[in-house]
């Protein structure tokens, strides 16, 4: 079983390298850019019995040290 | 004055920290990552500067789950004073003793350069030998130096007075140089037994390094 965990700055924090990003992209011309988050991916093995014990566990994993859930929100996609 | 210094792999301020106390009279002890207590005759633990575990996950992430950290914890909650200097305040937001968390600096560049830091609250051990409003110059360096914390949280620390130092110019106006909520440079818990802050004042303690303003700092807590 395969975690894939996005962890991106909360809406409202202000993303500094999202910025300095779409700064970039717009001096290269890329002009139709809104906004741009950088985050971070962790993809994980696990050898869980189920989808649901798998989400449960990454999900107390993010809570405990992969995200700091002060300043970051983090999304949990498993593939059995 | 018994003080324990935290050393994990990657902490590179101890031996400057325990220059500092020892100048002004503590004896010390290093204190190693795997310990799980903190010795009874240790009055004030600091947790020094550096790259906790390479900081690889986040700032202070890593070493915020070290066996020695349990121990901090308890430490704390005795009402036994603990001191984070930038890489140690960072480890003390990710454990929640301190309120907030530090993110990349504003303009994502790592600043080294001396900065002067104005007096907020004097109600503490730490600033208890400053008037507020006193500015005093200690060198910063860090990459992760920008505090962050919502408006609620905010408006709770300046009514408790944990609002310590604002980052400033030489004559007390702000100047922020990480992008730091209200330019805030250094915080304490509601207790006020717990002290972070992102700039060195054991990198100020002698004329000869550019400031000796990190002598009468490091004082109020002996």
């Amino acid at each position: 079983m395969t975690a894939i965990i996005n962890i991106s700055l909360k809406n409202g924090v202000l993303d500094s390298q999202g910025k300095a990003v779409h700064h970039a992209l717009g001096s290269l011309h890329f002009d139709n850019v809104e906004d741009v988050r950088v985050g971070r991916q962790i993809v994980m093995k696990l050898n869980s019995k189920d989808t649901a014990s798998a989400k449960e566990e990454v999900t107390n994993m993010c809570e405990e040290l992969l995200a700091n859930t002060v300043i970051e929100d983090y999304e949990i996609e498993i593939i059995a | 004055m018994k003080v324990g210094i935290v050393q994990f792999p990657g902490t590179n301020c101890e031996y400057d920290t325990q220059y500092a106390f020892e100048k002004l009279g503590a004896s010390t002890q290093i204190l190693w990552h795997r310990e799980t207590e903190i010795p009874d005759d240790i009055e004030l633990v600091v947790i020094a500067g550096g790259f906790s575990y390479g900081d690889y996950l986040r700032s202070g992430a890593i070493a915020s789950k070290a066996p020695i950290m349990k121990a901090v914890k308890a430490h704390a909650e005795a009402g036994k004073k603990v001191l984070g200097i930038c890489n140690g305040f960072q480890v003390l937001t990710e454990t929640h003793l301190l309120p907030g968390a530090l993110k990349r600096n504003e303009h994502l560049h790592f600043i080294s350069k001396h900065h002067h830091l104005k007096v907020v609250s004097n109600s503490n051990d730490f600033l208890s030998k400053f008037e507020k409003g006193d500015v005093v110059n200690i060198p910063i360096a860090h990459h992760d130096g920008n505090f962050f914390i919502d408006d609620e949280g905010l408006k709770e620390m300046y009514a408790n007075e944990q609002v310590l130092l604002h980052y400033c110019d030489q004559n007390g106006e702000i100047s922020n140089p990480n992008g730091s909520v209200d330019s805030i440079a250094g915080i304490c818990n509601k207790e006020k037994n717990v002290f972070g802050l992102m700039p060195h004042p054991e990198r100020a303690m002698e004329e000869v390094l550019g400031s000796a303003d990190g002598v009468k700092m490091l004082e109020g807590l002996m």
